[in-house]
């Protein structure tokens, strides 16, 4: 036994030491290491790594340390080299306030980026205002960020309540053959969704019948009988204000079960984290569905190609199947990078004054402006359609931009 | 309403399964097992591995989960649990299955990524009628494997000799002791049954629901609340406690708004424990039983 674990430690030793070799060997026949100077500036953010939102909250890390190993790449940020410090929140409102005020008053942090979610980025925004620090994020955009008024905090993406704008305007001016005749809204009452559907709701109006409106809660786990009651109104659209995959998969589910097929389908949240919503509801099924957004992996971009590129060659999948939390991220560290070179410095009063001055920067979810409440109103909505059998994630609206393609309308029957 | 009803009921069968091991383990070891989520969702991610992997059938899997999650279970009591002693074992025991339950969690995201799953066959999303109502065939064979995994467990407790010792344990353990009966392994055993018991739960609720190892933290809250409504300890009380809890939100849900099905439900408990502090089935019952 003791002749065994001597074994397995020389081994282990041994594969230490190769280890080490081998990184040594990569590192000196690699591009030339950037020269830093002084300590690395540290940046502190609190992601849910557990709980409700951890598959967002993964995908936000994979975008934060995708802009990081970037920007450290390109000679860092005045020339120091950016850390990120990383606490998980667990998904709660409670442990995000705690985790900030840890990154700010014992980890010392330079600057502060947001967490998931409109649900836990005002409680930190209002945290880390009270240490003078700005809170630049990108998955805060519920209208609860903005009633709040804070001096500090800046949306990278647009107002959530946009989102719905092409999608309500493409619906209502369908002729009226082919437009919808009856419609049902069903929201989750979070706060960051049931804002996009009301909004939905109301640039949709009159143009087509509405036959129910369903607010289920958000802590809800068991969606069936909700979509049950949905699919027996039978209505020709439903717009599912859903804030998750799990929740656009039980629907989804629930409707093929229910033998009801919408011919418009369109839900807030879970569509676009591209192969994740694929994993759950299968290509197929997929079809069809559309979702809001402002950003999708095939965009034109060249800023948002390179680094879906990057992504690519780093986490493998295919553009497609990019999330477009990865972007939001990365975005958030764009932002940081124009406003820090700006004002050549770390000092958080002067970037927040410099991020109230209507600068613009451009960036892999295009240009970033702010108003005088944080709201980035340069973006333009899009709204997504997976199409091709679910191979393909596409923009189809606004029907105005050439890079729209047609609607898939009506959706294929489940499966199909 | 009647779909409210019958999902209620299809529903809650499933939940009263996964909170029978629950339960078991409770009234047996007076262990608190809040790792019990964690282990349902390992369950899900065992039949989506020999799915994905193997291209075993979801109920054909069973006989390797079910058997793979009982002797995880009989580790995890030997290693982890059997150490537990004293006045102050019941609360230590959620200290230690929160542990549990943390490091699982940690390794399920390590191997299946934080990305949501969900387990698909021929029959997942398929359904038929039965005088106008659409019943889905998983759904409807989840609640056939609820009963036939519940009266399994019933003939076992009331109709074996090993039974016959882990209601003796249920009711006294010093006295079962006294009476020849080797309440160590009685232990372990219905550790690992209540344990076995996830991997169907678990299949049936990864193929009705996307999930990840944080789904977890949803399920245990609902274990442990149909656990306390039926009565801590009573096979009985998670059976019924477990339709009642879905039926009763599903019908407010329906006729009412689900916002408040929630709430329903938790006003409901709260005028049941005010006149029952032990629940509906109680522990003296289940003990006595």
């Amino acid at each position: 036994m003791k002749k065994n674990r001597l074994a397995f430690r020389s081994l282990g030793a041994a594969s230490v030491a190769a280890a080490t070799m081998l990184s040594m060997m990569s590192a000196s026949s690699a591009t030339p290491k950037p020269h830093f100077t002084g300590a690395p500036i540290k940046i502190g953010i609190s992601l849910s790594l557990s709980g409700d939102f951890s598959a967002d909250g993964l995908a936000f890390q994979q975008g934060y340390q995708l802009w990081a190993k970037d920007v450290n790449a390109a000679g860092g940020l005045l020339g120091r080299k950016v850390v990120l410090d990383i606490k998980s929140d667990a998904s709660s409102p409670v442990q995000v306030v705690t985790n900030y005020k840890t990154l700010i008053s014992v980890d010392h942090c330079d600057l502060t980026f947001g967490p998931y979610s409109t649900l836990l980025t005002l409680p930190s925004a209002e945290t880390v205002q009270r240490y003078g620090y700005a809170m630049i994020e990108g998955a805060g955009g519920g209208p609860s960020i903005f009633q709040a008024k804070l001096p500090n905090i800046f949306d990278v993406t647009l107002p959530v309540s946009y989102d719905m704008a092409p999608f309500a305007k493409w619906v209502s001016a369908l002729p009226t053959a082919t437009r919808p005749k009856s419609i049902y809204y069903v929201t989750s009452n979070d706060p960051f969704t049931q804002p996009v559907v009301d909004t939905a709701k109301k640039l949709i109006g009159s143009s087509i019948k509405s036959v129910g409106y369903t607010v289920f809660p958000s802590e809800a786990t068991d969606w069936r009988s909700i979509a049950d009651q949905v699919a027996q109104a039978k209505a020709d659209a439903v717009v599912l204000g859903s804030v998750d995959v799990p929740t656009v998969s039980a629907f989804m589910q629930a409707f093929e079960q229910a033998h009801y097929t919408p011919k418009v389908m369109i839900a807030t949240a879970g569509p676009d984290q591209g192969s994740s919503f694929i994993k759950a509801v299968g290509a197929k099924n997929a079809d069809g569905i559309m979702v809001p957004n402002t950003w999708y992996g095939e965009s034109a971009n060249p800023l948002s190609q390179k680094m879906v590129s990057e992504y690519v060659k780093q986490y493998g999948g295919s553009p497609a199947g990019v999330n477009a939390d990865i972007a939001e991220a990365y975005t958030v560290g764009e932002t940081a990078v124009a406003a820090v070179n700006a004002t050549k410095s770390l000092d958080n009063a002067k970037i927040i004054k410099w991020l109230h001055s209507g600068a613009v920067t451009n960036t892999v979810e295009g240009t970033v402006s702010f108003d005088k409440i944080g709201e980035n109103l340069s973006q333009i909505a899009y709204t997504f359609q997976w199409q091709n059998a679910g191979t393909k994630f596409v923009q189809v609206n606004p029907v105005s931009d050439k890079k729209s393609v047609a609607v898939e309308l009506p959706k294929n029957a489940w499966g199909k | 309403m009647v779909h409210a009803l019958i999902d209620g009921v299809l529903t809650g069968s499933v939940y009263a399964l996964m909170a029978t091991g629950l339960t078991l383990i409770f009234g047996v070891m007076e262990i608190i097992n809040v790792a019990q989520g964690i282990f349902v969702i390992l369950g899900a991610y065992l039949s989506y591995y020999l799915q994905q992997h193997f291209g075993i059938d979801l109920f054909a899997g069973l006989l390797i989960t079910i058997p793979t999650m009982f002797v995880v279970g009989i580790v995890v009591q030997r290693l982890f649990l059997a150490r537990l002693k004293g006045p102050e074992k019941t609360a230590m025991s959620i200290l230690v299955t929160y542990a549990i339950s943390l490091v699982i969690e940690g390794i399920l995201n390590i191997a299946f990524t934080v990305n949501n799953v969900q387990l698909n066959a021929s029959y997942t999303n398929k359904s038929f009628q039965v005088f106008g109502v659409y019943i889905p065939y998983i759904y409807f064979l989840g609640f056939l494997l609820a009963i036939v995994l519940l009266s399994g467990l019933y003939y076992m407790l009331y109709r074996t000799r090993f039974g016959a010792s882990i209601r003796a344990s249920l009711a006294d353990q010093a006295a079962a002791a006294l009476v020849g009966i080797d309440v160590k392994k009685v232990s372990t055993i219905c550790f690992g049954i209540g344990i076995a018991v996830t991997a169907a739960g678990g299949m049936v609720f990864g193929a009705t629901n996307a999930f990840n190892a944080s789904t977890s933290y949803d399920l245990i809250s609902r274990l442990l609340t149909i656990i306390v409504l039926g009565g801590m300890g009573s096979l009985a009380g998670a059976l019924v406690a477990g339709i009642a809890m879905v039926t009763l939100e599903d019908l407010v849900g329906a006729i009412w708004s689900p916002v408040w099905s929630t709430m329903a439900f938790f006003v409901v408990l709260v005028i049941v424990l005010s006149f029952r502090p032990q629940g509906l089935f109680g522990q003296q019952s289940a003990r006595a039983a």
